[in-house]
């Protein structure tokens, strides 16, 4: 008889029984971690990335969290997340109110960075893409009172580039220009010089991440003008010449010139003329 | 076998061979694990640039890349490919704990081990005894959920939530409220249960189990034969399972202790009066 002894029997339910007591512990674990970490995934809107960050899931899968570009970072703009704050932990971040970028040209935090989380090909700062200023309330902002500001045009690094005035007229004193600040996101670096230097008690123009500002044209959009430009002639066929129904004689001109009547209208004469035109 | 709940543990060998001998590893251990982290200091209070960075990647003497193994491998799960630098550090450490022992990273490196010896040295004045006990394999689930995570979201999952590389960034940059986990790990291993963090459940320390078992340096049981079994070696230790097999195997087996598991902390040589205990490289028999 090959029957296991009582023994073995009961250390291989213990076996069994903590076997699947550590896999369902485990499990539970792992989902909840796994699910925090989608929520780790959304970045606050005032937190900004250094230069050379593409992508946010691609940034969390590259850095390792060690501080070197936040020690390069010749003005302390950077900083290290910490426990407790809403940034994934541990990964750097900066809030343009407090300290913006200052776009160093030799870039050393991307240069310090030993993973590539900051894309060492990013190698001049203009091309950098940390977020994207937005003049967010054009109630308070008070270039749209008709007040002189333009400090954000000015502090701009980019300037006349990445913002620039627009200017409009003044309804309220009907006289005056509003100097109008307009951010280019062919241009802006998201550096936050211009929120940082707002002069409202809260920054009217923000930087904010590049998703949440931009708007995206439906992919099947043509513009008109730019396809006629582009091809050096129109593309829409041009108008033909329309048949109307118009009393016999008259014309209708589509270039503009209206309804042509003929030279001679059929009833300006006597009975006998048109008998001897044959129109009878 | 001595009965020693009411005994001191240590007691025997303070008495033979004096306290500071009786607690030189001890002493050098915090002395090294101190010294890092005053290292790592030095330049963010001082302005002395030794190293730079944290634990999980710095640059020594502004050349030398070092990277955690640990967190470089969570990396590699979630499909990326790493610039050469992190790969150069990453390798350069793992050799280093590969050679010397790769728990030489818990016990005279990881600064939570200062926590955990602390409770475990609290359990003991107040004989605190616990029932719960958690699976010694329980962080090599840990440590697999960290890859499989990692592949699976794409992000860094343990490092959200890793109380060892958290505590220690922001030692070195700025206290949040990781000091929360000091206090968590401190309280699960003095008053739940028996070095649960560093020896049960810490998922970086059974990477570095794995790392350090084929590694040169080991605790050997030389002198076994004059072992008095006071058991001090076995209740001083952070992973007593691993001394059985050394200390007590029979004649022809080796002394060495070869369990990846084994911290090198050298505690055991520390304890033992009758000098049983020593390190030497694993070749001797």
């Amino acid at each position: 008889m090959n029957t296991p002894s009582n023994k073995s029997l009961q250390s291989r339910r213990r076996f069994l029984e903590n076997i699947s007591k550590a896999a369902g512990g485990a499990a539970l674990f792992g989902i909840g971690l796994g699910l925090y970490s989608q929520q780790s995934k959304s970045l606050p809107s005032t937190a900004i990335r250094p230069p050379g960050v593409n992508n946010e899931s691609d940034f969390l899968s590259a850095c390792v969290r060690c501080g070197l570009c936040v020690r390069d970072c010749p003005y302390d703009t950077l900083k290290l997340s910490k426990l407790g704050e809403h940034v994934a932990l541990g990964t750097p971040y900066f809030d343009a109110r407090s300290i913006p970028c200052e776009m160093c040209e030799d870039i050393p935090c991307v240069k310090a960075c030993p993973t590539g989380a900051l894309d060492p090909e990013l190698t001049n700062i203009d091309d950098a893409r940390m977020g994207l200023a937005v003049l967010i309330d054009q109630e308070a902002c008070i270039a749209f009172q008709g007040l002189r500001c333009e400090v954000c045009y000015n502090v701009c690094p980019i300037q006349n580039k990445a913002i620039s005035i627009n200017r409009q007229r003044n309804n309220r004193t009907g006289k005056h220009a509003l100097f109008i600040p307009v951010v280019h996101s062919s241009d802006c670096t998201g550096c936050g010089k211009c929120e940082h230097a707002c002069i409202l008690e809260e920054a009217a123009i923000k930087v904010l991440p590049t998703k949440l500002a931009k708007g995206e044209l439906g992919h099947h959009y043509r513009l008109g003008w730019e396809e006629k430009q582009k091809a050096g002639e129109s593309l829409v066929t041009p108008d033909l010449e329309h048949k109307y129904n118009l009393p016999q004689g008259t014309e209708y001109d589509y270039e503009g010139k209206g309804l042509i009547q003929p030279d001679e209208t059929p009833f300006n004469e006597s009975a006998l003329d048109r008998l001897n035109k044959g129109r009878l | 076998m001595v009965k020693n709940n009411d005994k001191v543990i240590g007691q025997d060998a303070v008495v033979k061979k004096g306290w500071l001998i009786a607690h030189k590893w001890l002493l050098l251990r915090r002395l090294s694990q101190l010294s890092i982290l005053s290292l790592f200091l030095m330049g963010p209070l001082f302005g002395y640039w030794f190293i730079k960075g944290n634990m999980s990647s710095s640059l020594f003497m502004d050349t030398v890349p070092l990277s955690d193994p640990f967190v470089f491998l969570q990396t590699l799960f979630t499909g990326y490919l790493p610039e050469i630098s992190v790969v150069v550090g990453a390798v350069i450490v793992a050799l280093f704990y590969f050679i010397v022992g790769g728990r030489v990273y818990c016990s005279w490196v990881c600064p939570i081990n200062i926590v955990t010896d602390a409770a475990d040295w609290l359990r003991r004045v107040l004989k605190i005894k616990t029932s719960l006990s958690f699976s010694r394999m329980g962080r090599y689930g840990l440590l697999v959920i960290s890859m499989v995570l990692a592949s699976i979201t794409g992000i860094l999952v343990w490092e959200l939530v890793n109380p060892v590389t958290m505590i220690q960034r922001e030692i070195v940059f700025g206290m949040g409220l990781s000091w929360l986990f000091i206090v968590a790990i401190f309280i699960l291993d003095a008053f739940v249960s028996r070095r649960a963090w560093c020896g049960h459940l810490c998922p970086m320390g059974a990477f570095y189990s794995l790392l350090g078992q084929a590694s040169i340096l080991k605790v050997n049981a030389i002198n076994r034969s004059s072992c008095n079994d006071c058991m001090d070696c076995f209740s001083v230790c952070p992973e007593p399972q691993v001394i059985k097999p050394a200390l007590k195997g029979k004649a022809e087996s080796s002394p060495v202790i070869y369990s990846g598991n084994c911290t090198n902390c050298a505690r055991c040589i520390d304890v033992c009066a009758e000098n049983v205990f020593t390190i030497k490289h694993r070749f001797i028999n």
